[in-house]
């Protein structure tokens, strides 16, 4: 399904992403472990061809530097630091996103509904609390039921009630067949979902076992 | 290239526009200004007989002068730092859409909405002439409009250059409005200064007039609308001599080059770094 083969990113003088070498099998879901700052939300950014890089990079047979727009087509993306443009209601941003990925509007609006979001729809996007944007995001990155979802730390800033909801989310997901590439810095989430745990620490890959082989997490932060 | 997705990006940059208070402001002040001289062109016009569309395309030029630039700098240099800034720039270009698919999209959406604040001040100013006046010179006004969105669009693709280099938000402000200072007012001191030092030569004080977007749509205009350039001295009437009826062609070339140059700079540095 992905294939990375010797990623390197360098900002600069900083080495983000150290010649890294990855393959995501379809339906899997793995997670991304790693200190603020190893590389993780940089490894989702060059997979989503937003960012140059050097290495070779295949989503389901096209290169990503190549291809990125029909790439970008199989992937949904829910960003790390969700913000959502000034001014605009929920089902603006909802539509806004649906027509650039050419989804239904009726599909769009299924979804908001599913999802809880439609009481807020004309809610600015930018007031909705923690949860909330969220939840608007996965609405977003499922529009067009993409095979791929890429999910940057989802459940850092939320509470517990909601934290719980997302992850029951995440099961289902996982159970419709996605390939989830998500990053992380909980061990239960990484126990209860994931089926593989790739560690990164400075740009280097280094630690990719399942998640049950690994005896010590504390050894990772 | 997916023309349905560049018109998507196009009408959410037209909408940001209109809810842009700084616009909305700028917009409206051209507006009011346009109708305010047209109503005052129009109050001589029984003790002069002087047609109305030409002499308020004359009194209008400064105008022009004054707020177009500013409202192109402001509107191109917060269309893409400000959605970096807040982190939507990623979230978009994470979306099946390519860099150049955004670039052009966000451009036309805010040379679209710069249009019609152009068209929404002039037509205003012409139906106030028109019902007073007539449609007498009435082709003289379309040539200031005609110049009026080149201007626009040579100072909007500056505004896109701030915005691509520049990464926060209130500095593509600041740029901007330096920017507008020295094209309005410091580079007509410069020049002045320039030429009475070095002694410049009539011709070379022409061309390095022309290292100002606003100094060649001046000259334009007033080059179209008296077909002499006497009130710009001798620089004036070498450019007269020498270029002739290539005058205003020439201008239009210079201003093009003020809208394209700037624009392809800010292209292929949106394409080099776009979210980084």
């Amino acid at each position: 399904m992905i294939k990375i083969r010797r990623l390197t990113k360098r900002f600069k003088k900083v080495v983000a992403l150290d010649s890294v070498d990855l393959e995501v099998q379809p339906g899997e879901v793995l997670a991304l472990w790693g200190p603020n700052g190893a590389g993780k939300t940089t490894l989702l950014r060059c997979l989503l061809g937003v960012i140059p890089f050097e290495g070779d990079i295949e989503v389901m047979g096209m290169d990503v530097r190549r291809q990125g727009k029909e790439v970008r087509r199989l992937i949904g993306y829910v960003p790390q630091e969700i913000r959502w443009h000034l001014d605009q209601t929920v089902w603006e941003t909802v539509r806004f996103y649906a027509r650039l990925r050419k989804v239904a509007l009726g599909r769009a609006e299924k979804l908001t509904g599913d999802w809880g979001l439609s009481e807020a729809k004309k809610k600015l996007a930018q007031d909705l609390s923690g949860g909330m944007k969220q939840k608007l995001a996965l609405v977003i990155a499922l529009l067009s039921d993409p095979p791929i979802l890429f999910l940057d730390e989802p459940t850092s800033s939320l509470d517990v009630g909601t934290r719980m909801e997302f992850d029951t989310a995440l099961e289902r997901l996982k159970k419709d067949g996605k390939t989830l590439l998500f990053c992380t810095h909980r061990f239960s989430e990484v126990r209860r979902i994931a089926d593989r745990l790739v560690v990164l620490e400075s740009g280097f890959k280094k630690v990719d076992a399942r998640p049950r082989e690994i005896k010590n997490f504390e050894e990772y932060i | 290239m997916s023309f349905e997705t560049v018109r998507v990006i196009m009408e959410k940059e037209i909408r940001d526009a209109l809810r842009n208070r700084w616009f909305l402001v700028i917009s409206a002040l051209f507006t009011l200004l346009s109708v305010a001289l047209s109503l005052l062109g129009l109050s001589g016009l029984g003790s002069f007989g002087i047609a109305g569309f030409g002499r308020t395309a004359a009194s209008l030029l400064n105008l022009v002068l004054l707020i177009v630039p500013v409202m192109g700098l402001l509107l191109g240099a917060m269309s893409i730092v400000g959605e970096r800034e807040q982190g939507t720039l990623v979230t978009l270009l994470a979306q099946p859409v390519t860099v150049n698919e955004v670039f052009l999209g966000k451009y036309l959406g805010a040379t679209a909405a710069m249009i019609a604040t152009v068209f929404l001040g002039f037509g205003a100013s012409a139906l106030v002439i028109a019902k007073y006046a007539g449609f007498e010179q009435s082709g003289d006004y379309l040539v200031l409009v005609l110049f009026t969105i080149l201007l626009g669009l040579a100072y909007l693709s500056l505004g896109f250059c701030v915005s691509i280099f520049v990464k926060r938000h209130a500095t593509a402000v600041g740029v901007a409005l330096f920017i507008w200072f020295l094209f309005m007012f410091l580079s007509d001191l410069g020049l002045m200064g320039t030429a009475m030092v070095l002694k410049l030569s009539p011709g070379a004080l022409f061309w390095l007039v022309l290292i100002n977007p606003a100094q060649a749509f001046k000259i334009a205009v007033i080059g179209s609308l008296q077909k002499s350039l006497e009130a710009f001295g001798a620089a004036g009437l070498y450019a007269s001599e020498t270029l002739g009826d290539w005058l205003v062609p020439a201008l239009s070339a210079v201003m093009a080059a003020w809208i394209l140059f700037p624009l392809l700079a800010a292209f292929l540095f949106f394409r080099r770094r776009c979210v980084e």
